[in-house]
């Protein structure tokens, strides 16, 4: 069988380079495509403090730029460009570029990772980069002094909201329950903080701006009860949404909500074909899961190319 | 891979460079902390090749120059911002792919 690569890795966040790590260790002629600078959501990240090893913790930015270190010490070939479509049927896969080339492989794994779900009320769409954001690490900087809102009761939320205390005077986060999911110890900071408010039950129903932005944003509280919130910015974080855009979905399981279905070996429903990260259909999306899982997906796929096993298609 | 071909403006030169552009100007608003920035940073690079001699593609540090970014409501970054003739055409924001950057410049062209 002839293809350019034995393995190709789609996608540079954790799960992807973890991944290009093993291959290039196991010799493996592997390529890995990314459609900016490597890093995926751990580039949105502001602080890092739950990946083994860094006990002082560490920035997002960091963490990505020592990842990338890695596997360049390793010296795994990475190519950055787009990726349009992918066709997995039989032995050799394809994958075609937005800017018309294609490369073949024997074995793909798949780690296109997730991104920031958006809420679908009235007026988000429309004030995205004028007051309504998704990314606390790169907007924080221009509410300094001001009142915003984080919608959210997740890790990422609380995190994120207490990073945004060092800019704004108030945070409010709006949250649809009435506990938090936030891993206990920041559930405690965020508690602590008194720039820190909390509106329990409690959900976005209009997002409205002037002509400089977001000014208000409209809560209405499980009771019905409703209320108006005088904000200049809110940062939306609840939670993730696939991207599988390039994925072949007629030839891919994938969840209910589009995350790809694979089994404890990151075996998905086709050989040769394995899906890490946040793409995987799964309970936890964490940075080291990410990485444990690319290694895992590396070493059943190179278990693959020798033949000593192939894969079952099985959950 | 510096490229010489990406402008680097600050506030005082803005004006001159961009608005008195004779080609149609694609600014990236970016910061040093902004990750995905960061991330469309070879994109850039890559459009400034590939537009060169019919679109100037250009870069300011809002960390470095808050004035430009106040003026057009920049409040979130990266925000990519197409003029022509000095004036706005068009913006993006966040980091999107080539794809959706070739489609905004193709609107000044």
């Amino acid at each position: 069988m002839q293809a350019d690569y034995q393995l190709i890795i789609v996608g540079g966040g954790p799960a992807g380079l973890s991944a290009g790590l093993y291959a290039a260790r196991g010799r493996v002629k592997a390529l890995l495509i990314e459609k900016g600078a490597p890093g995926g959501q751990v580039l949105l990240t502001d602080w890092v403090d739950n990946y083994p090893g860094f006990a002082e913790g560490i920035s997002g930015f960091e963490l990505i730029d020592k990842m990338t270190a890695h596997v360049d010490r390793f010296g795994l070939e990475k190519k950055f460009a787009a990726v349009s479509k992918l066709d997995l049927r039989g032995p050799v896969k394809t994958v075609f570029l937005e800017n018309g080339e294609q490369v073949t492989c024997l074995s793909i794994i798949l780690c296109t990772g997730a991104r920031p779900r958006t809420l679908g009320v009235e007026g988000e769409k429309e004030l995205t980069g004028q007051g309504v954001s998704y990314c606390a690490t790169c907007d924080g900087p221009f509410y300094k002094g001001q009142e915003i809102a984080v919608v959210g009761g997740g890790n990422t939320a609380i995190q994120e909201a207490l990073h945004l205390t060092k800019f704004a005077d108030k945070v409010t986060v709006i949250h649809r329950r009435d506990e938090l999911r936030a891993t206990k110890i920041v559930q405690e900071k965020a508690f602590a903080n008194d720039r820190i408010d909390f509106l329990w039950n409690a959900q976005v129903k209009k997002i409205e701006g002037n002509g400089n932005g977001v000014n208000n944003v409209k809560v209405a509280f499980n009771d019905g009860s409703t209320t108006d919130l005088a904000v200049t910015g809110i940062f939306i974080l609840i939670g993730v949404a696939p991207n599988n855009e390039i994925l072949p979905l007629d030839q891919l399981q994938v969840d209910d909500a589009g995350f790809i279905l694979s089994n404890t070996e990151m075996e998905t429903s086709i050989p040769g074909v394995y899906a890490a990260g946040d793409i995987r259909s799964k309970n936890f999306r964490q940075i080291v899961n990410a990485a444990g899982e690319g290694a895992n997906a590396e070493l059943s796929a190179e278990q693959f190319l020798a033949g000593r096993k192939h894969g079952t298609g099985q959950h | 891979m510096a490229n010489d071909k990406v402008l680097h403006v600050t506030d005082d030169e803005f004006d001159n460079k961009v608005v008195g552009n004779s080609l149609p100007c694609l600014v990236d608003f970016w910061a040093p902390w902004c990750g995905p920035c960061k991330a469309i940073g070879p994109v850039i690079e890559e459009l400034a090749e590939e537009f060169d001699g019919k679109v100037q593609i250009a870069k300011m540090n809002v960390d470095d120059n808050p004035a430009t970014p106040g003026k057009f409501g920049i409040r979130a970054i990266p925000t990519l911002i197409l003029f022509k003739d000095g004036e706005v055409v068009d913006k993006i924001t966040g980091a999107v792919g080539k794809a959706q950057l070739n489609e905004l410049i193709n609107k000044a062209l």
